[in-house]
Parts: structure tokens; sequence; C-alpha cells
């Protein structure tokens, strides 16, 4: 248990540290060494789980099972090879005069906000508490989206604080709802509790539980990305500083979808009907398909793979939607390599933004030419996110087909269309990007590659072979969401 | 079941989910923003009153601890902060005409039906009184949203926007005596954050397009320009 502490403890004294001292330099190397702490802890936290099962705190507030664990330390890496590439990114753009003391401060308190508000949504066992921490993400990051002050950074951080606000005060309405379907089979204090409500689910009443699971569904798929709720995520992403597209679409979305199937688990407990899972599968196929498209008509790059984000975000929803043992283990696999690819293309995004001096797509030519490493990045990046064997895209997004084929072969049919609409997309743009000459004056910048070097072996490796133990933990999740295991 | 069977409590509850619903619709006609405000500020002393009497008739202590912080953030505070930007923005004369007012107060009508045929499968499991208490708090929370959609001014936005945190607030208190006070202590304080970050925003807006006319945030968009 005390990992878990620690894991929440070491970003809350990062908030004030920074708050006080942020603008010194060197501070990038101490965001990576907070990070690297909180990796370790969340490993110490995960060996705990496998040793022991699931953990609760004494006082009942944190729980820690095989779902969250990994999503916590899935959560903790991405975070600590985004604060690396943050380290170099954010010290050049000080040197571009972009960002004043205030500024810098801001972005590293707020970092280290982010981080807390989404180990705190992954490790409580309430409900409620699960809606203030993701409330407090969307605050965390709202300033850091307007964090150059141009007026598309401000209305992007406007219509991201409205529409999320808005949104997710129908989680709320729903966990209301849910406490109130509780507190008629009493336990009064203790009725939000995640470990409560999962064991009485069988007694709570499956009318206000529908309800409920719709507004939470509408309410965290705001932040899943859902279509028609996706208008903040592209502009979110595009405007704000690349290592915050990096992290939210990496761990904000997966948290948000993390919330909506604790959700699930409940609400299928007590209705003993799919309802749940068809809602899933029908929002999450809307945004999958209509994402696929969107990428046709992206002109800058951040936009470009944030439609990428919600794309696969419908697949996994769709995913868990499907339900059964190998969709659930197939969404699981796929939140992983999505976060471990996405970030990492963001990474080399950021990059390469920084080499052109712009992030229209029109004017990025010739990367491979100007700086091999970013161009090559880019360009293996896009052909894991894209679903190209041997990548661990690849092996998921084939589980999801293979398991839509089982359950419901109709629908496969759209899948293999929107993963080929979404492979086009990507490549009209990349390929002209990477490939080509190099524009005049066009010059490598310092960069470290590292995150993305490790991030894509990651990806690969899974593709290739899911090591042992990863799987054991996989089907340990899978047989907590879907009642039992694939292999 | 006669209204003049119930309990004071149940009478008392019901005739402030009438006048909360009430201010919604007040709010969602108003043109002025200094009386939108106003309005607001109506409202969550409502809530307030609505705590109290919960706090009182239930023998709840921690529900005075919510009336108090409602207090301070929805009647005192946050319309104090609004009205500071509306005076600051020497707008308080100007009059936005809304667009089609009668479609938009026909809209909010409609709205709150579609609220209790969306609630109304609960009625087996509890009193109607509950189902009216539910409906009309997701009546409010709709009823902000559409407020959002119709004013264009970023004042209005925030007043739909707490409006909805109060349609929320309301139902916790009438249908589940409050949340438990750790959950209730975390919804106030993202509240108070979110108001301050709108005031940070209202600066960020104003210095950058001149106004808080949200219509002219409109850089953003997917069609080709």
């Amino acid at each position: 248990m005390i990992a878990a502490y620690l894991v929440l403890f070491i970003p809350f004294v990062g908030i004030i540290f920074f708050a006080i001292v942020g603008h010194k330099t060197d501070m990038g190397k101490i965001n990576v060494w907070l990070n690297g702490i909180c990796l370790l802890a969340s490993i110490w936290l995960a060996i705990n789980v496998l040793n022991q099962g699931t953990i609760l705190s004494p006082n009942k507030a944190f729980l820690i099972d095989s779902f969250n664990v990994y999503l916590i330390a899935l959560t903790a890496f991405v975070g600590l090879t985004t604060s690396i590439f943050s380290s170099s990114y954010m010290a050049h753009e000080k040197e571009l005069g972009k960002l004043t003391d205030n500024r810098l401060k801001l972005y590293y308190s707020m970092y280290q906000g982010f981080m807390l508000a989404m180990y705190m949504v992954l490790t409580t066992n309430n409900m409620g508490i699960m809606w203030v921490a993701m409330e407090g993400a969307t605050l965390a990051t709202v300033l850091l989206v307007s964090l150059y002050r141009t007026p598309e950074s401000i209305e992007a951080a406007w219509k991201y604080f409205i529409l999320c606000g808005v949104g997710i005060a129908q989680a709320l309405f729903g966990t209301i709802l849910l406490y109130y379907a509780a507190v008629q089979i009493g336990d009064g204090e203790n009725a939000l509790l995640w470990s409560v409500l999962y064991e009485n689910a069988r007694q709570l009443n499956p009318e206000i539980l529908q309800i409920a699971f719709v507004f939470l569904l509408v309410g965290y798929g705001t932040k899943i990305g859902l279509v028609p709720l996706h208008n903040w995520l592209p502009d979110a992403h595009s405007e704000g500083p690349t290592p915050m597209s990096a992290v939210l679409s990496g761990l904000l979305l997966n948290d948000a979808l993390y919330a909506v199937v604790r959700n699930k688990m409940l609400v299928d407990g007590a209705t003993h009907n799919n309802m749940a899972g068809y809602l899933m599968m029908g929002f999450g196929l809307l945004s999958f398909l209509v994402g696929a498209l969107f990428l046709h008509r992206q002109k800058d790059i951040k936009r470009l793979f944030s439609y990428s984000s919600i794309e696969h975000m419908g697949m996994m929803t769709f995913a868990f939607g499907v339900g059964g043992p190998m969709a659930t283990f197939a969404a699981l696999l796929h939140m992983t390599v999505h976060s471990l690819t996405k970030s990492a293309i963001f990474v080399t995004v950021g990059h390469a933004a920084q080499i052109t001096g712009t992030q229209s797509m029109d004017k990025i030519r010739g990367l491979i030419k100007t700086q091999p490493r970013v161009g090559w990045g880019l360009l293996i990046g896009t052909m894991a996110i894209a679903g190209f064997p041997p990548f661990g895209v690849f092996t998921s997004e084939f589980l999801v087909l293979l398991a839509t084929m089982h359950s419901y072969p109709w629908l496969a049919p759209f899948l293999l269309l929107g993963i080929g609409i979404a492979f086009a997309g990507l490549f009209r743009h990349v390929q002209s990007m990477v490939y080509g000459d190099k524009p005049e004056g066009q010059h490598p910048v310092k960069a470290n590659l590292w995150p993305v070097i490790i991030h894509l072996g990651l990806v690969l490796w899974l593709g290739l072979a899911i090591p042992g133990f990863l799987a054991n933990w996989f089907s340990q999740a899978t047989l907590l969401i879907s009642g039992s295991t694939p292999l | 079941m006669h209204i003049e069977q119930t309990d004071f409590y149940t009478q008392a509850i019901l005739s402030m989910a009438a006048l909360v619903g009430l201010t919604s619709f007040l709010m969602l006609g108003q043109s002025r923003l200094l009386r939108l405000i106003f309005v607001f500020a109506l409202q969550g002393f409502l809530l307030t009153i609505t705590t109290v009497l919960a706090g009182y008739s239930l023998d709840s202590h921690h529900l005075y601890i919510s009336a108090a912080l409602t207090l301070l953030l929805k009647v005192i505070f946050i319309p104090w902060m609004l009205r500071r930007e509306v005076m600051h923005m020497n707008a308080q004369r100007s009059i936005q005409a809304l667009k089609n007012k009668t479609m938009v107060m026909l809209g909010g009508a409609s709205l709150m039906v579609f609220s209790y045929y969306i609630l109304h499968p609960i009625v087996p499991t509890t009193s109607p009184v509950m189902l009216n208490a539910l409906a009309v708090s997701l009546s409010v929370v709709l009823l902000g949203m559409l407020l959002m959609i119709s004013h264009r001014q970023a004042v209005a936005h925030v007043v739909g926007f707490m409006s909805i945190e109060n349609g929320l607030f309301f139902a916790a208190i009438v249908a589940t005596k409050g949340m438990p006070m750790v959950v209730e202590l975390g919804v106030a304080f993202d509240v108070l954050v979110a108001a301050v970050l709108f005031g940070i925003f209202f600066l960020h807006i104003r210095t950058s397009i001149d106004s808080l006319d949200v219509d002219l945030l409109n850089r953003l968009n997917e069609v080709d320009k």
C-alpha cells in the first residue's frame, strides 16, 4: 500500500515544488527524476498486486486490482518518457522566447498536477472521487493548452474547458443516480465505494442503473473523445505544447475509458443484459469511422494525429462493448500499444514542428534528409499506428477483428473499411512529409529521441511476442472485467 | 397522493424544486447580463435554503457545511466575480438581443418534459416526489446547456456552466441527502478552481479578441478557409 501512497505523494510534492522554483534551469531534469521515482513506485505496486492479488487500503479509499495497476504502470511510464522529451522541447521553446518564467512554472507544476489527477482516477475506490479527479485533470491541463497565449490557443482552451466541463457534468449526474440506487440498499457513506457497489451489483436497481450509464457514458465519453462529443480534442491537441498532446492522447483518453469500463462492470452486474455493451459498440464504431474519414481532411500535423486518437479510442470503446474475453483482452492490449505509439508519434511530431517552424503539413517536407532519426521515427510510428505487422497495434486490431467476426460478423466489414480508410488517410499526408528534398534553410534541432526508440521498440516487442508475465497480467484483468480468461 | 397529505419537509422540497426550475427559465429568457447574474445568485440562494432545510429535517450536520460552501461560492464569490467582469467591460447596458426568444423558451419547456420522460422508469422504485426533484434537477442541467447555446457572451456561458452544477447539486441534496462528505468537498474544490480559471480566461480572451463575445472565437474549424 505504501507504493500507492508514494505514487500519489510524489506528484503532489512536484506541484508545490515547481510552483515555486519551476522557472530555474534544469527543472526539466528534476521533472524527469520525479516521474522516474513514480515509475519505480508503480512497478513496486504492480509486483505487490501480482503477488498478493487485489489490494484494498485499510480505510477503503484506494483499490488496486489487476485492471488499474497495469494502467498505473503505463501512466507512469508514458509520463516519464514524455518528461524526457519535454525537457529538451521546453528548453528549445524557451530559447525561442515563446515562454516566460511564470509560464514555465505553470507548465511544470501542472504537468505534475495532471499526473496526480491521473493516478487519483486510477487508484481511487470511490466513484465520486473518480469524477472529482477527472474534472481535476481538465482543470490542470486547460491552462496548458493556452500556454502560448495565441488567439487560437485561447480559443482551443476555452472550447476544451466548456465542452469537457459540461460533458463531465453529465457523468456527475450519472454518479448521483448510481449513488441513489446504492443508498436504496443501504450503507450510506460507503455506498459510492466501488468495492461495495461491485459486491452488491446484483441488488442494484437495473432501471436506475441503465439511465445512470447513459449519463456516465456521455460524460466520460466526452473525455474519451467519442463522436459527436469530440470537438475539443483536435483543437486542444493542436494548440497546446506538444508534450501535453502526448500525455493527453496517451493517458487522459485511456483513463476516461477506464472510468467508463469500471461503471460498465457495475451496470452489467445489475441489468443482466448487454445494454451498456451495445451503447459502447455504437458510439465506438461511429467514432472509429468518423475519425478515420476526418484524417483525410486535415492540414495540421497535430490535428491529423489527434483524429487518429479519436479513431483508436473508438475502436477500444467498441471492443470493450463487444465484451467477452477475447475482445476485452484485445482492448486492454490496444490501450497499451496505442498509448505507447501515439505518444512516440507526438514526440517526433514535436521535433518535426521545431525543425520546420510550422505545423502545417503542406510546408513540412524532406524530414528524412534534414534529420533522419526524426523522419524515420515519424514514418515507423505511423506504420505502427496504422496497424502494420509486426507492430503491437496489428496484433490488437487483429484480435478485435477476430472477436467481432465471432460475435457480430456483420460488423466486421465496417472495421476493415475503417482500418483501410485510416491507413490511406495517414499515409497520403505522412509520405510527402518524410520523403523528398529538404527545403532551403531547414536545419536539424537538438532532439532526444530515446523516448521514441523505447516506445516503438516495446510496441514491436508486444507485436512479436507478448512476454509471459504481461500476458498473465492482461488475462487477470480480462478475468476481472469479462468474467473469464481468453487463454 | 395529495400534496397536503405529505409532511412539511416534502412540501418544502417540492416548492424549492419548482422555484429552482423557475429561476432556470428566468435565466434562459434574460438578455441583460447583470440581471442574469442576479438570477443566478438567486438560484444559488435557493439551493442554500434547500440544503439547510434538508440538513435540519434529516438531522445530518454535514449538510450545513455544504450549505455554507454553496452560500460562499455560488451566492457571493462567483456572482461577485462575474459582476466585476461585466462592469469592467462596460457591458452592463449592452442588451444582446436573443435570436428567436420564443423558440428558446419553447425548447426549454420541451426539455423539461423530456426530463420527466427520461426519468419516468424510476417511479416504481420511489415516491413521486423524488421523480419531481430528479426531473427538475435534470432539466436545470439541460436548461443550463440551452442557455450556453443561445447566449453569445462568455459571461453567460459561465453562468450556464455554473447553473448546470447547481442542478447536479440539487439532485444530490434531494435524492440522496447529499453525497459523501469527501466527494462533496472535492466537487466544491473543483467548482472553486473552475471559477478562478474562468476569471483568468476572461482576461486572456479580452486581451486576445478585445471582447467577450464567444462568436468571435471561430478560428479553429474543419471547414476549408
